[in-house]
């Protein structure tokens, strides 16, 4: 008897359970996606055609997908909106990235440099916040951010400013809220490698002349590579789709990506269009993306 | 003994700030919810009035309710199914689909909300499945599952074969090896999975958005369309509320890991 073989079948057929959920719900959908924004905006419910019926017969059917057609995507490539949306979610996304690393990198740092009991307590203080509310986290700046909000009335009070500065609706803004939601997501990779680093690597190389930085530049940063690039992909990705925080923080006279597809499908109600971007969006993803899930499996694996 | 630590100022002073960064704005808004006055930068001593304004608030209890109930279902749904899929994937055979497998259930972790929204309704929309809890209980469940999944299977990982194969060996079969050895080593990772898709739930504003129908809106959604319309002080007794009740969750959470401790490595609530 094979005592690798854990599954008896009732519990085989449990462990299909999430299989087929996942199928369903997750990679199905595409399929619904894809074939709608190769549909018509038509004013009907739902608002696209033709909308496929299989009791209506092969020939109908055989019609439905004649009408079917790349409309949708012309539009994109030739409008304007949605190249610069696309080209505005990267560049936001590439920068909010490189600012995440720069910023979490020295805590991660720090924290891989406490004593053992205290990295533990840091780590949990680290990803407290990522429990609580994205939205609160995003309100609680627009809070601080307002025009007679905490930063003004600062800057005011210690006469660095003679006016309120204008933070809401801008980049800058925008940026604070990206760089404060995913900062754990950055800095718990990162700690996981550089606290599985040996000191005495970066000992020896210091022993032997090297100054601090030739050190970091030389034997931590090569070494850390990997909790970068998996902070950088878990950063990265989402942030592209981002809605919320350019919504509510950064100015409505450039949209990102997210901002258009949601603009497209609730104000605009169309929703072949917005199926589109999506799909553009999600091409946009793949590479980054089957970087992340073959990370994720190997280090998930690792333990095996 | 080898020196295991060797904190530069510099590293103090890059941990001190950047905790007071993640920290500092959300006790803002918890002392701004006690504040009397109307204007939100304007301080009139402590006072519950929001606090009150917020239970007198009709439409925001129901949000509320709902949200609760979205939460609570689609974390308990999500803890079995992700549970069931990280035993699968880590303890099961080969199977065939299973690159397929452990590609979609980790894809939601990163995939863009806005995506994983439209593209589940539109299945509900083809489905002609009527909009309200049980869409977005669905939704949530698919979001939520992968994260359980990655908690559970990192313990899974952590954990030692020998134990089940000596219950095996001793002649329990797979099941009540597993059930009787491995489940209780994993119990801890299972709660912290069901606690993180449960507050991941009460958070999320894209997704609900997608999925839900007219007149059942989620307490994301009630407070997105609030906070639009410019700062209210209501909002900050409501997500302080939010916040001691997400608190309550990461104690319980916590103290589940805590027992598991002396088991090695504790599950990580990531």
């Amino acid at each position: 008897m094979s005592s690798r073989r854990i599954f008896a079948r009732p519990a085989r057929f449990a462990a299909i359970a999430p299989y087929v959920w996942m199928l369903l719900f997750f990679l199905v959908p595409f399929g619904f996606v894809l074939k709608i924004s190769l549909s018509q905006t038509a004013i009907a419910q739902p608002p696209y055609e033709p909308v496929f019926d299989l009791m209506a017969g092969w020939e109908a059917l055989k019609a439905a997908f004649a009408a079917l057609s790349i409309d949708n995507f012309r539009l994109i490539a030739s409008d304007d909106i949605y190249v610069f949306a696309y080209v505005r979610s990267l560049t936001v996304a590439v920068t909010a990235t490189a600012l995440l690393l720069v910023i979490g990198y020295p805590i991660a740092y720090g924290m891989a440099r406490l004593p053992k009991r205290w990295q533990a307590v840091a780590m949990v203080l680290v990803i407290v916040p990522f429990w609580t509310s994205f939205l609160i986290r995003i309100y609680a700046w627009i809070n601080i951010l307002q025009h007679d909000g905490l930063l003004n009335q600062i800057l005011l009070a210690l006469h660095l400013v003679s006016q309120p500065v204008v933070w809401l609706s801008t980049d800058t803004a925008m940026y604070i809220g990206i760089v404060y939601s995913y900062l754990p997501f950055m800095i718990l990779p990162l700690y996981a490698t550089l606290a599985k680093m040996e000191p005495v690597l970066e000992e020896a190389a210091s022993d032997l002349g090297a100054p601090p930085w030739q050190v970091f530049w030389l034997v931590t940063f090569p070494l850390s590579l990997p909790g970068v690039g998996a902070g950088v992909l878990l950063c990265f990705i989402p942030i592209v789709g981002e809605f919320v925080i350019p919504d509510l923080l950064a100015g409505s006279n450039s949209l990102m990506i997210g901002q258009t597809l949601w603009l497209e499908f609730f104000t605009n109600k169309d929703w072949p269009v917005a199926s589109a971007a999506a799909i553009v969006l999600l091409v946009l993803l793949l590479v980054p993306l089957l970087l992340y899930e073959r990370l994720q499996k190997r280090q998930l694996e690792q333990g095996r | 003994m080898r020196k295991v630590s060797r904190l530069s100022r510099f590293n103090i002073a890059s941990l001190a700030l950047g905790l007071a960064f993640l920290y500092l704005p959300i006790l803002i808004l918890v002392i701004y919810s006690f504040n009397a006055s109307r204007l939100v930068t304007v301080w009139g001593g402590w006072s519950l009035r929001w606090y009150h304004e917020f239970f007198n608030d009709r439409a925001m209890i129901e949000a509320a309710w709902m949200s609760l109930r979205v939460a609570v279902s689609s974390a308990t749904i999500a803890t079995l199914l992700g549970t069931l899929a990280a035993v699968t994937l880590s303890r099961g055979e080969r199977f065939r689909g299973r690159t397929l497998f452990s590609g979609m259930l980790y894809a939601p972790l990163v995939m863009p909300e806005v995506i994983t929204g439209l593209s589940l309704l539109l299945l509900f929309v083809a489905l002609n499945a009527e909009r309200g809890f049980w869409t977005v209980t669905i939704a949530h469940t698919t979001l939520t599952m992968c994260f359980v999944a990655v908690v559970v299977q990192s313990r899974l990982g952590s954990l030692d074969r020998s134990l089940e194969e000596a219950a095996m060996d001793l002649g329990c079969n797979p099941v009540r090896a597993f059930v009787a050895v491995t489940l209780p080593l994993i119990a801890p990772a299972i709660v912290a999975g069901w606690m993180l898709a449960f507050t991941l739930s009460l958070d999320d504003l894209v997704i609900a958005s997608f999925t839900t129908g007219p007149g059942s809106a989620t307490l994301p959604i009630r407070i997105y369309s609030e906070v639009r319309l410019g700062v209210k002080p209501e909002i900050n007794a409501i997500c302080t509320l939010v916040i001691a009740l997400i608190a309550v969750v990461i104690v319980i959470a916590s103290l589940a890991s805590k027992l598991s401790s002396s088991q090695g490595e504790s599950a990580a609530p990531l």
